[in-house]
C-alpha cells in the first residue's frame, strides 16, 4: 500500500469519526444511548481478534515481520472493541485493597480524612476512578474530607472527582456542604517540604482554599492544626512527589496513618512500605480501583475498563510469545546451518 | 461551549494519535498547544496558590516569608544573563535543603526501617508459621540480602560470594518482571481511558 | 561572593535540616519551618522560571524566523490565553465553569493524557520485537511478568479455576509481589538510600559542588 493511499485512508477515517460525532450530538434516534455487542457478536469479535493473532504468528514464522504500524492498528482496535462488550468478570479482591476499605470502616462518623491528589490528567484514567470510589465511600460513611495536592493539576482533579461523586450519589449542595463535609485546600509547591510544614501547621502552608477562602474561615479545618488532628490519610499518587514522600515525612516523622492509591507503574516501589507496616493498604492501578468499587458495591469506570484491560494483557502476552517463537526458530535454523556447513 | 470543548478535545486527541503514523503538522500543532497551555497553567497556579495564597496573604503574620520572596526573585534573575549568577543563591538553598532533608528521610525510612523490617522471626514468633509462610519469609530475607550483596560489593563474583550475587540478580530479575508487567498495565489503562473518551464522550457510541 | 556564599548557604541549610531531626525544638524547629516556607516559594519561582524561559526561547524563534517558528507562535498564543484566563478568573479561577477550568478540562486533560496513552502502542510493539528469553535471567523476568500480568486481571483465575483456591494465578501473582518482588525492591531501596545519604553528605560538606557550575 502506498503512503498516499494510507494517508487518504487516515483522512477518511478521521472525517468518518467527525461525522459520527456530529450525528451523535444531533442525537439522531436516541443515538446517545450508545450500543453494546450482543453475546454472540462479542464471541465473534473475540474469535476474530484471536484469528488475527494467528495471522500475525504465521506471518512472523514466514520471516515476514509484521510492521510497526500494523501492530499499532491492531492494538488500537483490539482495545477499543471490548469497550462495546458486556461480559461479567469476577474481580478478585486483594488484601491490600481490603486494608484500605477496612481502615475507613474503623473510623467513627465525623472523622477527618486527608486526601492528597498527587497526579495529573496523564494518569487520570487509572487514578480518577480510584479517587471517585474513595470519596464516595468517605461520604457514605459520613467522614469529613480535607483535600490537598502536591501536584498542581491535583486540585482540579479533586473538583472533577467531587462533581462526579455528587452526581453519582445524587447529593446536592445542601446534603454535602462545602467547608463542613469537605474542603479543597488546593495545591502548594515544594514537594516533601509541603508535607514537612504541614507537620507543624496546615495553615502556614495553605493560607486559603481553592476558592480563596481564608483557612480560619473554613469550619472543617478551623481546628485542624497539623497531622495530629487527622484520623486517616489517603494519598493518590502517580509519582514524585507522592506516596514515597508521604511515607517518609508524614508517617515516619509525624506518625500519620496512611493508605495509598497508586498507578500500576509506581505500585511495586511502595510494596516494601506495606511489608514494613508503614502503609495501611494500597490500591494498585486500575484493578485496585475495580476491587475497591466491588467492595463498596459500585459498578463504575474501573470495573467497565477491566475487560479491555484483560484483552490488553492477553495481546501483549501473545505478542511476546509470538516474538519468542520466531526467535527460537531462527536460532535453531542458525544452529542447523552451522552444522551442515 | 461544552460542545466546542468536546470537539476540540476529540480533534486534539486524534492529532496526538496521528504521530503513530508519522510526525506531521496536525501533531505538531497539538503538541504546541499542549506546551503553551501547560506553561501558562503553571504560571497561573503558582501566581494564585503560591504568590498570592502563600506569600501575599500571609506576609503580615509571617514576616520571614519576605526572605523566601527575595530568594524567589533571585531565582528569576536567571532570565537576565548579566546578573544570572545571583540565581546560584536560591539554587544553593534548594540543594542544601533537599540534601539535608533527604539525608535523614532516606536514611530513616528507606534504609533503617527497611533493614528493621527484614529482621523478623522466620519460623513465626512461636514456631507456628506454616511451611509456605516459612519459605516465603526465607525468600524475602534471602532475596533482600542477596540483592544488597549484588549491588554493593564490587569484588569479583566468584565462589560463595558469586552464588549469593547470582541469587541477588534472580531476585532483581523477578522484581523487574513484576515492574514490567505493571508498566504494561499502566500504559494500557491510559490508552483504554483515551479510547473510552473518543468512543464514549466524543462520539457517544458507548453505553 | 559567587561561590563562597552559595557553599555556605548549602551547608548551613543542610545542617539545620539534619540537626532539627535530633533537636526538634527552638531555634531549629523554627528554622525548619521557615526554610520549608521559603522552599515552597523558591520552588514556585523555579517553575515560573521554566515557563518564562520557554516563552523567551519561543519568542526568539519567532523573531529570528527559525525553522518551525509557526508552532512557536501557537505556543505563545496558548500561553497568553491560559495566563489571561487564569489571572482574570480571580481567586476562584479553577472552580467548575470558569474559563480556566474549561481550558484545563478540554485542552490540557486531552493532550496530557493522550501524550502518555500513545506509549501503550510502543510498549506493545517493543514486546513483539525485542522481548526475548535469551538466557535464564531474561526467562525469569518473562515468567514473572506473565504471571503478574495474568494474575492481575480476572482471566487469570478463569484459566486456573480447576486449581484449589489459594493456588490460582492471582495468588501466585500476589505472592510474587509480596515476597520476591518486595525483596528486590527493598534491596534497591536500601541501595538508593545509602547512595543518597553519602551524596547528601558530600553536598552539605561542600565536597560535591557541581551544582554551582563554572565561573567565580
Amino acid at each position: 500500500m502506498s503512503r498516499r493511499t494510507i494517508e487518504i485512508a487516515l483522512v477518511v477515517v478521521g472525517l468518518a469519526l467527525c461525522t459520527l460525532a456530529y450525528l451523535g450530538k444531533k442525537n439522531v434516534q436516541g443515538w446517545h444511548s450508545g450500543f453494546e455487542f450482543s453475546p454472540t457478536t462479542s464471541q465473534i469479535v473475540i474469535g476474530l481478534i484471536g484469528l488475527s493473532l494467528v495471522w500475525i504468528l504465521v506471518r512472523t514464522l514466514q520471516d515476514k515481520a509484521v510492521g510497526r504500524r500494523t501492530v499499532f492498528l491492531y492494538v488500537g482496535i483490539a482495545i477499543a472493541l471490548p469497550l462495546f462488550m458486556s461480559i461479567d468478570q469476577d474481580i478478585v479482591i486483594s488484601e491490600n485493597t481490603r486494608h484500605v476499605y477496612e481502615s475507613l470502616g474503623e473510623l467513627p462518623p465525623g472523622s477527618k480524612v486527608l486526601v492528597s491528589f498527587d497526579y495529573d490528567p496523564a494518569s487520570s484514567p487509572e487514578l480518577q476512578p480510584m479517587a471517585e470510589a474513595f470519596l464516595a465511600e468517605c461520604f457514605r460513611r459520613d467522614l469529613k474530607v480535607i483535600m490537598v495536592a502536591l501536584w498542581a493539576p491535583g486540585a482540579i482533579q479533586a473538583n472533577i472527582a467531587l462533581d462526579t461523586v455528587r452526581a453519582r450519589l445524587g447529593l446536592d449542595t445542601t446534603e454535602l456542604v462545602y467547608g463542613e463535609d469537605y474542603c479543597n485546600l488546593g495545591y502548594q509547591a515544594g514537594r516533601e517540604f509541603v508535607i514537612q510544614r504541614m507537620g507543624t501547621s496546615f495553615e502556614a502552608m495553605f493560607g486559603t482554599d481553592v476558592r480563596g477562602t481564608p483557612y480560619r474561615q473554613i469550619p472543617l479545618v478551623r481546628n485542624v492544626r497539623n497531622f495530629s488532628d487527622i484520623n486517616y490519610a489517603f494519598n493518590i499518587s502517580a509519582g514524585f512527589p507522592g506516596t514515597v514522600e508521604w511515607v517518609q515525612v508524614a508517617v515516619s516523622r509525624f506518625g500519620l496513618k496512611l493508605g495509598a492509591g497508586n498507578t500500576a507503574v509506581q505500585a511495586p516501589q511502595v510494596y516494601p512500605y506495606l511489608r514494613a507496616g508503614q502503609l495501611q493498604g494500597l490500591l494498585a492501578g486500575i484493578n485496585g480501583a475495580a476491587e475497591f468499587e466491588k467492595l463498596i458495591g459500585l459498578k463504575a469506570v474501573a470495573t467497565t475498563y477491566m475487560l479491555a484491560q484483560t484483552f490488553a494483557h492477553l495481546i501483549v502476552i501473545a505478542f511476546i510469545i509470538i516474538g519468542n517463537i520466531a526467535y527460537f526458530r531462527g536460532e535453531r535454523e542458525t544452529k542447523l546451518r552451522g552444522r551442515t556447513q | 461551549m461544552d460542545h466546542l470543548g468536546l470537539w476540540l478535545a476529540g480533534l486534539l486527541t486524534l492529532g496526538i494519535y496521528s504521530f503513530l503514523y508519522r510526525d506531521n503538522p496536525w501533531y505538531k500543532v497539538s503538541e504546541a498547544i499542549f506546551v503553551g497551555v501547560s506553561a501558562g497553567y503553571w504560571v497561573v497556579y503558582e501566581y494564585w496558590q503560591n504568590f498570592v495564597g502563600k506569600f501575599w496573604d500571609q506576609k503580615g503574620d509571617q514576616p520571614w516569608l519576605w526572605i523566601g520572596a527575595a530568594l524567589g526573585l533571585m531565582m528569576l534573575m536567571r532570565l537576565i544573563p548579566k546578573i544570572g549568577w545571583i540565581s546560584r543563591w536560591p539554587l544553593s538553598f534548594i540543594i542544601g535543603a533537599t540534601s539535608g532533608l533527604w539525608l535523614m528521610l532516606y536514611l530513616t525510612t528507606n534504609c533503617i526501617a527497611q533493614v528493621e523490617a527484614t529482621i523478623f522471626p522466620l519460623f513465626g514468633a512461636d514456631f507456628d508459621a506454616s511451611a509456605i509462610a516459612i519459605f516465603s519469609n526465607f525468600v524475602l530475607v534471602a532475596g533482600t540480602i542477596c540483592g544488597v550483596v549484588y549491588f554493593f560489593f564490587s569484588k569479583a563474583h566468584t565462589g560463595a560470594f558469586g552464588a549469593t550475587a547470582r541469587v541477588g540478580i534472580w531476585t532483581i530479575m523477578i522484581t523487574f518482571g513484576a515492574m514490567f508487567a505493571l508498566t504494561i498495565m499502566n500504559r494500557m489503562s491510559l490508552l483504554i481511558g483515551r479510547t473510552s473518551f473518543i468512543f464514549g464522550e466524543w462520539l457517544g457510541l458507548l453505553r | 561572593m559567587r561561590r563562597t556564599v552559595p557553599l555556605l548557604i548549602t551547608g548551613i541549610v543542610g545542617v539545620v535540616f539534619v540537626v532539627s531531626y535530633f533537636i526538634p525544638h527552638k531555634p531549629f524547629s523554627n528554622l525548619n519551618d521557615w526554610f520549608s516556607d521559603w522552599f515552597s516559594i523558591v520552588a514556585a519561582c523555579a517553575i515560573v522560571l521554566g515557563s518564562l524561559n520557554l516563552i523567551l526561547i519561543s519568542s526568539q524563534k519567532v523573531a529570528r524566523r527559525k525553522e518551525d517558528w509557526g508552532y512557536a507562535v501557537v505556543i505563545i498564543v496558548c500561553f497568553l490565553i491560559t495566563v489571561i484566563a487564569g489571572i482574570a478568573g480571580g481567586r476562584g479561577y479553577q472552580n467548575t465553569g470558569t474559563a480556566f477550568e474549561w481550558l484545563y478540562r478540554y485542552l490540557y486533560v486531552s493532550l496530557s493524557s493522550t501524550m502518555y496513552a500513545i506509549l501503550a502502542f510502543y510498549v506493545a510493539s517493543a514486546s513483539y520485537r525485542a522481548f526475548r528469553a535469551r538466557n535464564i535471567e531474561a526467562t525469569m523476568l518473562l515468567v514473572a511478568a506473565f504471571l503478574v500480568m495474568l494474575g492481575r486481571v480476572p482471566i487469570g483465575d478463569v484459566i486456573t479455576q480447576f486449581l484449589p483456591e489459594g493456588a490460582r494465578i492471582s495468588d501466585f501473582q500476589q505472592w510474587i509481589m509480596d515476597f520476591p518482588q518486595t525483596a528486590g525492591q527493598r534491596a534497591i531501596m536500601i541501595g538508593i538510600a545509602l547512595g543518597l545519604t553519602s551524596t547528601s553528605l558530600r553536598v552539605i560538606l561542600g565536597i560535591e559542588r557541581s551544582h554551582l557550575g563554572g565561573g567565580d
